[in-house]
């Protein structure tokens, strides 16, 4: 196996998160999590359920401003700024950090519209740019072979892999920097599977990609730093491959291995 | 082991690995005891047995190969899990030599014998590298059944002192075999036996590479730990 020559773009970093701590109300679900999300590279979040790692990954959007009593301390360094200050702006924020979901969530609408909704509330496109636009998005998912006859057609009437492709179309439409997946095949056959995995490692040629799994192999095989996580705190952070061959801490090691009581 | 998994059959499976080649290790470890008192005197039995137990260890070597391929595909084995199954894969291929030369020892001896007038005291001339030897063999199981690392260091410092014994015993029959070439079948005999104990001393050594592998993590093949490399002068 050739040795990875580090790069540039492995130096650079996207997200710097520092000092992060989250609630639930009164519950406290993270504590003091600082690390970095590199650049064009995959970074993987392990660990058991409710370890706080889905939590993590909304922090990076603010998804949790949705829900009343969810509040972040900590900083998030992003581009310059901490995202995390009320006077962010969470749209253009979500615009640039997009995010898909465990479960494909197409709108009830066409294909097309599906991709094009999203680019319509952040630019103004003649019906050929958007034309343009939605075909890119829909060959980076790996899906305009499949659906390029089909784009008056419902999102609906996709299969689940397919669904969940679209979805990942429609956040890269809006061309952001960084895509947050949860559990982005937790509901897939492995052959959907695959093909998301494989689009994961095509997009992280112009994407920073963050990914929420269960599947620890799944996190062993798409991404170049893993992240394990328990009871809300950072337990170990490192390149995947150290982490799955030999991680530093005993803890991690008692997770990824299965022996985890 | 460093408690228990989630999955008890997967803990299963590992003991069921961890045993066999402990199994192994136990039967090549009497095939090089028997082979050199074979050599030392010459019991024909012996020899024949040393050298049917080779089908044995070598039907190990199978099954063990075949039961980590299993473990592999059925349980993904990561960290020290995955570096364990990696090491036994690597493990039984040392022991499985370690046989072959204690069977080749024991082969040896019987003709040695069976040719009668030996003319040097052949046993005598290997008895320092076959006990240094042993030593290294039974310390190298030993570290791999306990999972020792600090054991493990300790014998492979103990490979150069047999290398260096080896070099020894080639100058000595040497000169044995210029002295009174009816030595010399006997001589090479003798050197074919020497190297065969050296040998089985390389492959414990690589067992306590394995070792530390499990243990630490790192992989100490091919690297002098004790002498870094010194910078070359330049070219002229």
């Amino acid at each position: 196996m050739p040795i990875p020559i580090p790069t540039v773009s492995q130096k650079n970093k996207t997200i710097e998160i520092s000092g992060l701590n989250f609630f639930y109300g009164k519950t406290q679900s993270l504590t003091n999590v600082s690390l970095d999300i590199h650049e064009k590279q995959v970074t993987a979040f392990i660990g058991p359920s409710g370890c706080g790692k889905s939590t993590l990954l909304r922090t990076l959007n603010r998804m949790y401003d949705l829900y009343p009593g969810q509040r972040a301390e900590g900083s998030i360094m992003y581009r310059g700024r901490n995202i995390l200050d009320p006077g962010q702006d969470v749209n253009m924020l979500r615009a640039k950090v997009g995010m898909v979901f465990q479960k494909p969530t197409p709108f009830p609408m066409s294909v097309y519209d599906n991709i094009a909704f999203g680019v319509r509330l952040y630019e103004d496109l003649s019906k050929g740019e958007m034309d343009e636009r939605v075909e890119w998005a829909l060959k980076k998912a790996a899906l305009w072979g499949e659906v390029k006859d089909k784009l008056t057609k419902s999102g609906l009437s996709l299969s689940g892999g397919q669904q969940q492709r679209l979805c990942i179309a429609r956040g890269v439409a809006v061309k952001p920097d960084v895509l947050l997946l949860d559990e982005p095949t937790s509901a897939l056959d492995p052959i959907s599977t695959a093909k998301v995995e494989e689009l994961i490692s095509e997009l992280k040629q112009d994407y920073t990609i963050t990914i929420v799994t269960h599947n620890m192999q799944q996190a062993a095989r798409c991404s170049d730093y893993t992240a394990y996580m328990y009871l809300g705190e950072l337990v170990e952070f490192g390149e995947t491959d150290q982490i799955f061959m030999n991680p530093a801490r005993k803890e991690t090691q008692d997770y990824i291995t299965g022996r985890f009581g | 082991m460093i408690g228990e998994h989630s999955s008890k059959q997967y803990d299963h499976e590992l003991e069921t690995i961890r045993s066999k080649v402990l199994l192994m290790g136990g039967i090549v470890e009497t095939q090089f005891l028997d082979a050199m008192t074979c050599f030392r005197i010459g019991n024909v039995e012996r020899a024949d047995r040393v050298i049917a137990e080779d089908d044995q260890v070598n039907q190990l070597e199978v099954q063990l190969d075949d039961a980590c391929s299993h473990l592999i595909v059925r349980r993904q084995p990561t960290a020290n899990d995955l570096r364990t199954v990696m090491a036994t894969i690597k493990v039984i291929t040392d022991l499985e030599r370690i046989g072959d030369e204690a069977s080749k020892i024991a082969r040896t001896s019987k003709s040695l014998h069976g040719r009668g007038a030996v003319g040097i005291n052949h046993y005598e001339m290997v008895r320092t590298i076959a006990t240094a030897t042993s030593d290294m063999l039974h310390d190298a199981l030993d570290a791999f059944a306990r999972l020792d690392g600090k054991q493990a260091l300790q014998l492979i410092a103990q490979d150069a002192v047999v290398d260096h014994e080896f070099r020894m015993i080639m100058r000595n029959l040497i000169t044995f075999m210029m002295e009174d070439p009816r030595t010399i079948s006997s001589a090479l005999d003798t050197l074919w036996v020497a190297k065969a104990i050296e040998r089985i001393g390389d492959h414990a050594k690589n067992i306590a590479e394995y070792v530390i592998y499990v243990v630490e993590g790192k992989d100490i093949r091919h690297t002098k730990p004790a002498a870094p490399i010194p910078d070359l002068p330049p070219a002229a």
